[in-house]
Parts: structure tokens; sequence; C-alpha cells
């Protein structure tokens, strides 16, 4: 199968650390910053940066209602930090006029660990992705306070004052973190990301190809 | 995570607001930006604890301060606030004509400016999380800060160039530790993120130090001290992130009203050039 390529979008925040996990982890990464770009692409990470920025400038450049068309359409997003803001259909501790680009049934407290210097490295057990827990790296980041009931739990911090918090979930084709591992040596969630991707293009040719199908 | 972003001087609660409307990533307070810090003179010094409490209460993003090269005691303060960075900044008065801040002693990250490689690598090696280009603050003119990227940039890709008999010499002519100039000589660029600052006045003049290879911008005086400052705030939040499209730029440069005032540098007395402070 052709290796599916993955957008990063690159309106601000640490668009390149991520496109080198895509690439070592077999699909072809591609920034992202205009329409066309995002109709190119078979999957998609919004990366941690100031959700506030991120959001201001989707709509300022009119990318807000197609990416939202295209994750009601099915395309695997990957949210990390920001990221996982900018899914979350609900957002506390920001301001009342934030928007969002939504489709994750879930509740995110922005700079829920606290400010810059509250920044911290954690274990994170993630049986999704394997046995050995992810360290994982937060700053000044969100946690998932309430999730409806077609979100899996991926991921909860283990030990530490924090122990507990919901940082990383899972709802069909959208996965989201707290963290960011494009930070640390662990490549498994953007492989992770990469394998759910490549689920949904080898389905959807499959049904587009019917000639493709085993009879 | 600030990458890619920009990050304003802002003097009152009011401005912040404006500022992380217009897409800041992160605001810094002061209570004089350079242009008036420049206009006044006397001694500039940390701004005061409840314009800071203000200014923090007033935005949901990351917060900046300034204090005192050499004022580490300025720089207690400031983290017991709870600032997100705090910036060693030439624009105050320097407190220590011979020491930086021991930045390694604090939780909370610094940014430290740099004319040249050998400088931000000294402060890199006294603790600082992130480095940006002096500039000239205050006077709305680019080309100290041109000057500063190119010379960090070129300098980065002359070592990367070095066999390891020449990146000692290199090192002791840098007047930084072995370690940092070999990292560096490797990596092909700093081991932490360098942006850019002083003298940034139009979305034009932002994206220009993202094509010299800054991977964001400060703006100071550049901002409040022009004409419809929300448009123009706006406008160089969106020309950094497309920094390599005219086309945007052109979009978003029409309509701003009139720019800063800007300063020649080259007739600043030396006495007047904040650039020069440090060592």
């Amino acid at each position: 199968m052709k290796s599916p390529t993955i957008g990063v979008l690159a309106l601000q925040g640490d668009a390149r650390e991520h496109l080198r996990r895509i690439e070592s982890a077999g699909a072809t990464g591609s920034p992202v910053r205009r329409e066309a770009e995002l109709a190119t692409v078979d999957g998609l990470i919004l990366p941690g940066g100031e959700s506030t920025t991120i959001a201001k400038l989707l709509n300022r450049f009119e990318l807000m209602e197609s990416l939202r068309a295209r994750i009601r359409a099915g395309l695997p997003v990957y949210g990390s930090c920001a990221g996982m803001i900018l899914l979350a259909d609900r957002i506390l501790n920001a301001a009342s006029d934030q928007d969002t680009v939504g489709g994750m049934d879930i509740t995110v407290r922005r700079n829920a660990f606290g400010r810059q210097v509250e920044s911290f490295e954690n274990r994170v057990p993630m049986p999704a992705i394997g046995a050995a827990p992810f360290w994982a790296a937060f700053i000044r980041a969100p946690w998932v306070e309430q999730a409806g009931p077609r979100v899996e739990v991926l991921g909860r911090v283990s030990g530490g004052a924090a122990d507990g918090r919901v940082v990383a979930v899972r709802q069909g084709a959208l996965l989201a973190t707290s963290f960011h591992p494009e930070l640390t040596d662990d490549g498994r969630i953007h492989a992770f990301f990469v394998d759910m991707v490549r689920e949904v293009v080898s389905g959807a040719s499959a049904v587009r190809d019917p000639a493709g199908m085993p009879r | 995570m600030l990458k890619g972003g920009v990050i304003m001087d802002v003097v009152t609660a009011d401005q912040a607001k404006i500022a992380e409307d217009a897409g800041a990533v992160a605001v810094m307070a002061l209570e004089r930006v350079p242009a008036d810090i420049r206009a006044q003179g006397g001694v500039a010094r940390m701004s005061d604890p409840d314009m800071i409490d203000s200014i923090v209460a007033a935005v949901t993003i990351p917060v900046m301060a300034k204090a005192r090269i050499g004022h580490f005691v300025e720089a207690r303060v400031l983290q017991s606030l709870g600032v997100d960075y705090i910036d060693e900044s030439e624009v105050l008065t320097p407190a220590d004509e011979a020491h930086h801040i021991d930045k390694w002693a604090f939780t909370v990250p610094f940014v430290c400016g740099a004319t040249n490689l050998g400088e931000a690598l000294r402060r890199i090696n006294e603790g600082a999380a992130m480095i940006r280009s002096k500039g000239e603050a205050g006077t709305g003119n680019v080309i100290e800060a041109t000057r500063h990227m190119r010379s960090i940039r070129g300098e980065i890709r002359r070592l990367s160039t070095m066999d390891e008999t020449e990146l000692f010499s290199a090192a002791k002519e840098l007047r930084a530790p072995y370690e940092l100039v070999a990292e560096v000589a490797e990596a092909g660029k700093l081991p932490v993120v360098l942006f850019t600052a002083g003298g940034i006045a139009t979305p034009a003049d932002a994206a220009m130090m993202m094509q010299l290879g800054a991977e964001g911008v400060f703006v100071g005086s550049g901002i409040f001290k022009a004409g419809n400052p929300a448009q123009r705030a706006a406008a160089i939040v969106q020309a950094t992130t497309f920094h390599d499209d005219p086309d945007v730029i052109a979009k978003v440069s029409r309509g701003l009203g009139e720019a800063m005032v800007g300063i020649n540098v080259s007739e600043l007395p030396d006495s007047e050039r904040y650039a020069t402070r440090g060592w």
C-alpha cells in the first residue's frame, strides 16, 4: 500500500518536530497552512502551540469550516496539547469567545496543570500503544475533565500530584493527548496515529474500489 | 509552545487583551515600551508587581516580564509572581557590569538577548531556555536585528564545516564551552529556540526575520506606538505564519495606518545603544 500523507497544521507551534516523527513512522509528512493543502492529506496533526492563536488563524485564513467538514467526513486527526483543546467540543478556563474546531465529545480544561513553571514530565501507562508506559512532557498542558460515552480513555497520569488525570483519549478517527510526544524520544504515539490513518485509507479505498475486494 | 508565534510588549491589561485577541502567543508585561524608555531616559527597572499581576489576570496566554541584566533578586521576585518567562533584558538598565543571572538556579525559564553566536552560547551555558536577537529596541529600525540574525545563523553554518581541531579554537574565539560549540556544529542549530527582537515594526519586518531563520518574533514598541494597534498586531501575526508568501503579506499590510516613527541607528550615540549591554 502507498504510504499515507499526513499533514501537520503549520499556522503556529512545533510543526517541524511532528513532520520528522511522521516520516520516521513511515508516512509522508506535509505542512498544512492553506485549504488546498488540507484537501490533499489523508490525516492531520494539530500540534502544540497556543490554542487561542491557532484558532484565530484558522478563522482568519478560512480553514476552520473546511477542517470541520473533513472531520465530519471521517478525516483522522491527532491533536497534541493545544491540538487537544482544538478538538474538544467544550473548553474550560478559556476566553468566552475562544473558538474550537470540535469533533470530540470531551470537556478540556486549558492550562489545567498550571503555568509554565508547573510544566513537568511524568509516566503515562497507555496499553493501546504497548506495555511500557509513555514518558510524557506536559507544558502548560490541558487535561480531559469529562468525556462522553463514545470516548475511549487511552491514558492517565500515573503518580505525582496529577495522578489519575485523563491525558490521552480516542473517539473513532480522532486522537488527542495533553502532552507533547514530538519532544521526547518515544515514537509510539506517532506510529499509533499513522496506523489509524492507514486503517481509514485502506477502508475507504476498499469501498471506492469494489473490484479490488475479494469476491 | 511559542514557536512560530509573536510575543508582544504591553503596558496595561487592556493592551494585553488586544494582543491576545490579535493572536499573540505571549505578552511581555512592562511599565514602559522601549521607545518610551529611550525618550524619557533614567534608570529602567523591573515593573511594578501590581501591574504584572493585572496583566497575568487579564489573559490566558503566557506572560513574560523583564529583569535587569545580572539582577538576580528582580528575577526571584518575578518567579514568585508566577510569570511564565523572564527576559533578562538589555532594554532595562544593567545591574551588574560583569555577570549575568545564574539562570540554572531558577525553575522559571529565561529568554536572553544576543548579538552573535558567542553571546548566545554564553547565555545558554548560564541556563537560558530561549535566545532572541537583541536588535536595537525602541527604534522601529530592523537593521540591527538583521545583523544579529545573520551573524548568529552565519556563525552556526561556519561551525558546521569545521573539523574537531578547528572547533576547539572556534570555542576559544566564541568564548563559549567546547561541548556546546560541538553540539551546535553537529545539529546545525542552537539547542534552544531562536527568536528575533529589536526594531520590528511592520508585517514585512517580521516576515523577513522569519526568512532569516528566526523561529518566532518579539514586537516591542512597534504595535502600541503605531496607529491602529489591533489591526497591526493581527497583521504581524499573519505575516509571521505566511512569512514566505508575499501575497498574504501584501494583503495584511494594507490600511494599517501610521507605523511607529523610526530612529536611524547610525545616529544613536554608543551610550544609547542597548545592544552593547550584556557581556
